[in-house]
């Protein structure tokens, strides 16, 4: 196999408050290969935007600690030093943000905020700068983009905005492209068309993306690999396939069983897990999702580590055994949920 | 933009109006004064009484009477002082014009470079000692009295330690108009420029850090970040041209004030004869006609001031602009 893109190796964040030690992301491990999506899925506050902020280093809280590896193309980013981290930063991997109103400065044109990232990194002319501009706004589906790229961000919608940031993160081609909830601040039919986009990007370069969401509905479609995260640490990684089909921790059964669906017939009352994530202050020793699970027991007390325990690639972080896991998932989510194996 | 413009110009008259308007009632029609005693001042013969009740038009009706005050003052700028032995007054306050404009545009230039380079400091230095201590500085600024701060600058550099080499340069008290000697112009001003703009140092440091630190906890400075941009340009083109917005709006207003004569303590207490020193003679001497004409100066400077804000900051914020 060959070297992932990006990995990330035991990632620690930590924030110095004055109620303790806050433990936003506790010990994560992810890989993403070239051309990859991968899908990192969890509710807020589980870690998502904090692991990923940290891959771009670009957390400036003068609280926060890290520890552990984030290699790129080989190259360790957390070792790096500013004028290498910021080389990487626009051209390497790109970033695109949840608010698409308030992602973009206000008082600048946005052809100007999109050339100005290509004359961050490359050499080219003002001139050139703005065509290629046009050129980006037109490829993100702007009507009049020659007209456009002169006007400034508050004369876009919000989802015209969102396609604006996307082609400012991609006009220097980066191999990866991390999308932070980029859809969550946007209405369902944009969400759509902003995925869409996002999808034939893709095709079209061969970027890597990772793409942040609390909506599974999101991830099922784009993602080839999908992390879930739980209190700042992944608890479930695999393909879609794996995930939606043979899901093996419940805190994923919980997800899947509290979806809406509109095939089956209404319940009476929607499902949801019962409780609240732990304090990132006062994380448990042992699984951090035990005190909710309705299957813990005595070795819950120790904390599982993500692996491989079916021998696949579908990892898990749950004591219980496979058999356990199947018998008890059924149990779980209302039978008429979990479908036949395909 | 064009029209945005003219539209403000127009406010701009119509405020002035309605301001010289009240000046007038003010001065003119509060019960129980006797208008006419009131410009005459302290020697008011009989007929000096019978002259102003004449010109002024004081049997006439109302708007008469600010017809014929504003001819005065605007038209033909025959306003007499009668208490200054008949002096007339529009030509006295542009005579004064100038020591003031020289007082306040070199304590602007020092105000803003200085205040500028504390608020940015004290901001991107956040966390560190020198982040409280610039703004103690800063705070010791604002509280300390402008006509206090004077009278201590004069007591050192005129008498005390006025033969030491530190302040040995500085002239005595008053202004010596640019034109004449340049170099004396520019020693007597160095002590009122910095004594007036400590004040400002300290509101504006103050001001612009906030500011600074407000905008760059906005999205869209982690979004310049994320671009790849060097620190420092992500702090002069992203971070402080949006600081700058609230900073430029209230110099404009501050600006405004002072050059219309709003620096009174500082022009009296280092001897510099502006306008300010003269609403402060014609406040004492109760010399009506030249408070008139000193209120609709000063008044003039701020209503233009607020106009000029308002157009710079649609040049500034294209979100304010008129589409």
């Amino acid at each position: 196999m060959s070297e992932p893109l990006l990995e990330v190796r035991d990632l620690k964040v930590s924030f110095r408050t004055d109620d303790g030690l806050v433990r936003a992301v506790d010990g994560v491990s992810l890989t993403l290969a070239e051309g990859e999506t991968l899908g990192i899925v969890g509710e807020s506050g589980s870690g998502k935007s904090v692991t990923m902020m940290s891959v771009m280093r670009l957390i400036t809280d003068p609280n926060a600690q890290f520890s552990g590896e984030v290699f790129y193309k080989g190259r360790d980013l957390m070792k790096l030093n500013q004028g290498q981290i910021r080389s990487i930063r626009g051209s390497g991997i790109g970033m695109i943000f949840q608010d698409p109103m308030t992602s973009l400065n206000p008082v600048y044109k946005v052809g100007w905020q999109i050339a100005e990232q290509i004359r961050a990194h490359e050499q080219v002319s003002s001139a050139a700068a703005r065509d290629r501009a046009i050129q980006l706004l037109t490829a993100v589906g702007i009507p009049q983009a020659a007209r456009r790229v002169d006007d400034y961000p508050h004369h876009f919608s919000g989802g015209m905005r969102q396609r604006v940031m996307i082609a400012m993160a991609v006009s220097c081609n980066p191999d990866v492209l991390i999308a932070d909830e980029p859809t969550t601040a946007l209405d369902v039919t944009i969400q759509a068309q902003i995925l869409k986009l996002i999808r034939k990007l893709k095709e079209d370069f061969g970027t890597a993306v990772v793409l942040i969401t609390h909506d599974m509905g999101v991830v099922a479609d784009m993602a080839d690999r999908i992390a879930v995260m739980y209190a700042g640490r992944v608890i479930e990684q695999g393909t879609g396939r794996d995930l939606f089909y043979d899901p093996q921790h419940p805190y994923t059964w919980g997800l899947l069983g509290s979806i809406a669906r509109l095939d089956r017939p209404r319940p009476r009352r929607l499902a949801a897990i019962p409780g609240l994530p732990p304090s990132l202050l006062r994380l448990p020793e042992g699984c951090a999702f035990s005190d909710r699970c309705a299957h813990s027991f005595d070795l819950c007390a120790t904390r599982p580590e993500l692996s491989a325990r079916l021998g696949t690639t579908h990892l898990d972080a749950c004591h219980l055994s496979p058999q356990q896991k199947k018998d008890l998932r059924v149990a779980t989510i209302h039978p008429e949920l979990v479908p036949e194996t395909p | 933009m064009l029209t945005f413009i003219v539209r403000r110009s127009l406010w701009t008259v119509l405020v002035m109006f309605v301001i010289t308007v009240l000046v007038f009632i003010i001065f003119f029609k509060t019960p129980g004064v006797d208008p006419a005693r009131a410009i005459a001042g302290r020697d008011s013969s009989p007929q000096i009484l019978a002259e102003i009740r004449a010109q002024f038009g004081l049997n006439r009706p109302l708007p008469v009477q600010y017809g014929l005050m504003m001819k005065r003052l605007f038209v033909d700028r025959s306003l007499v002082s009668y208490s200054n032995q008949g002096q007339l007054v529009v030509p006295e306050i542009f005579a004064a014009a100038p020591a003031t404009l020289s007082l306040v545009l070199g304590a602007a230039l020092i105000w803003v470079v200085v205040s500028i380079a504390m608020g940015v400091a004290a901001a991107v230095l956040r966390g560190s000692l020198l982040d409280p201590l610039l703004m103690i500085v800063a705070l010791i600024g604002v509280s300390t009295p402008v006509f206090w701060l004077g009278q201590v600058a004069n007591l050192v550099s005129q008498g005390g330690l006025h033969n030491t080499i530190l302040f040995s340069w500085v002239p005595p008290l008053g202004y010596t108009p640019l034109t004449s000697n340049p170099v004396r112009w520019f020693e007597g001003l160095v002590l009122p420029w910095i004594t007036l703009s400590i004040l400002y140092i300290g509101f504006y440091a103050r001001v612009l850090r906030a500011s600074v630190l407000e905008v760059q906890n906005e999205d869209y400075v982690r979004t310049a970040r994320a671009k790849g941009l060097t620190e420092q340009r992500v702090l002069m083109r992203h971070t402080l041209r949006n600081s700058m917005i609230t900073f430029v709006s209230l110099f404009g207003l501050d600006f405004g004030a002072l050059v219309g004569g709003g620096a009174i303590l500082t022009e009296v207490v280092f001897g510099i004869h502006g306008v300010g020193f003269l609403t402060y003679q014609a406040l004492t001497s109760l010399d009506l006609p030249t408070i008139m004409a000193t209120v609709v100066y000063g008044a003039f400077f701020i209503v233009l001031a607020n106009a000029l804000v308002d157009v710079a900051y649609a040049w500034l914020d294209p979100r304010v602009r008129p589409t």
